[in-house]
């Protein structure tokens, strides 16, 4: 395949089976590898697809300050594109990350600004809505209600896994931003309505959900729950299993995140198996294990490795 | 049916403390119910108006109620019951 650019390169990522893990030759899982993206994560669609919306709209002008609430892959995809492009980025990011994130976005040159552990990601998105008030020329893509977040998966996402495995009957992807689920989750309602679409949740440690009040809490302006069918909150020890056995059984080195939606992959092939159903499950590896060395996931003990991620950001 | 009920750290005021508490119903609404009369005040932070409050999730073995029937979802013995405040991914 041949690009005139990186930028170019997004997408059309290989669908892989896992003949080890797939239970039976009537329930299959497969991958989408989706760290197969320019800078390594799924965020590069809905990213360029931000950057190339905001452009199109005559928000963003080179020279612009992009500013963006992130727990680490949608700015690490924005600092290579803003650099491209010259746009100069803020990343505000949980103090609570793993390191090899903050490196990645210092490589391409996007300026980091850490928001309070406690309260994850919610804290990131209240300080960025902050600071995009104190500097009204600053353009905020923000991901959580970007509807060319969304887009990005309806026309790309969604139709390459349509087209590959065109007898899919599920589509397992992870609950961050909700925009991978909201655009597969679309397409599917039309192109292919009897595919059920599973969500995947990260269920962190209790420093993050360390709020004052509950109604402080944050649902992403995408969500529309009527696009999802179920929907899975897998914590870091179910996570950090099954990426140890889609190391040890199929070869593949993912990131934290994609454990936790193999978890809920696999819970719907056991109940597929139970209800001698055939099925074909496609579930999103989001990233690879690089970025999450640091955090001892892959070659410490079970318990230490879920004992290291407790307080952090994982997915 | 005798269901384990985890709360979070901002509702544990509730319960004095407790991180889980045993909650007895064969459904979501009537374990919320019987943990009302126990922990006074914790129902009205997770339901209001005979619906889940918008910022807070419950899950019972994992799975969003959302999606099961909601207050409705009947329970098993054994069963786990987790509440969690809403938040950001990305």
């Amino acid at each position: 395949m041949r690009f005139d650019s990186l930028l170019d390169s997004v997408g059309q990522t290989p669908l892989v089976g896992l003949p080890t893990l797939s239970p039976s030759p009537d329930v299959r899982l497969w991958a989408k590898l989706e760290d197969r993206n320019p800078t390594g994560s799924i965020k590069d669609r809905a990213a360029l697809a931000m950057i190339a919306q905001a452009e199109k709209d005559g928000l963003l002008r080179p020279g612009c300050t992009i500013l963006e609430p992130t727990s680490g892959n949608t700015g690490i995809s924005l600092a290579m594109a803003a650099r491209l492009k010259g746009y100069r980025l803020v990343c505000v990011m949980p103090e609570n990350t793993s390191p090899e994130r903050r490196q990645l976005l210092q490589m391409w040159g996007s300026e980091i600004v850490s928001s309070p552990a406690a309260g994850g990601s919610n804290e990131a998105v209240r300080v960025a809505k902050y600071m995009a008030d104190e500097h009204p020329d600053w353009v905020m893509l923000y991901q959580y209600g970007n509807q060319a977040n969304a887009d990005a998966h309806y026309s790309t996402t969604g139709p390459e896994i349509l087209a590959d495995l065109p007898e899919v009957t599920h589509v397992v992807a992870g609950l961050g931003t909700t925009g991978t689920l909201m655009g597969v989750g679309r397409f599917f309602r039309e192109a292919k309505p009897s595919v059920r679409i599973v969500a995947a949740e990260p269920r962190y440690g209790e420093l993050v959900y360390g709020l004052r009040n509950l109604d402080e809490g944050f649902v992403p302006e995408l969500y529309d729950a009527s696009l999802i069918d179920s929907r899975f909150s897998v914590g870091p020890r179910d996570a950090v299993r099954r990426v140890r056995e889609l190391l040890d059984l199929e070869g593949m080195f993912v990131g934290v995140s994609t454990g936790a939606i193999l978890h809920a992959a696999l819970g719907q092939a056991s109940k597929a198996v139970k209800a001698r159903q055939a099925a074909d499950i496609v579930f999103v590896v989001c990233d690879g294990g690089w970025k999450y060395l640091s955090t001892g996931a892959y070659d410490e003990g079970v318990d230490d490795a879920e004992r290291n991620l407790q307080g952090q950001v994982w997915a | 049916m005798a269901v384990e009920v985890r709360v979070p750290t901002i509702l544990r005021t509730y319960t004095g403390g407790d991180k889980a508490v045993r909650g007895d119903g064969g459904t979501l609404a009537e374990v919320f119910d019987d943990l009302d009369a126990r922990h006074p005040g914790l129902k009205g932070r997770v339901v209001e108006e005979g619906d889940l409050r918008r910022f807070v999730n419950v899950y019972v073995n994992d799975e969003d109620v959302r999606f099961t029937g909601g207050l409705d979802t009947s329970l098993s013995d054994g069963d786990t019951v987790v509440i969690l405040p809403a938040v950001a991914g990305g």
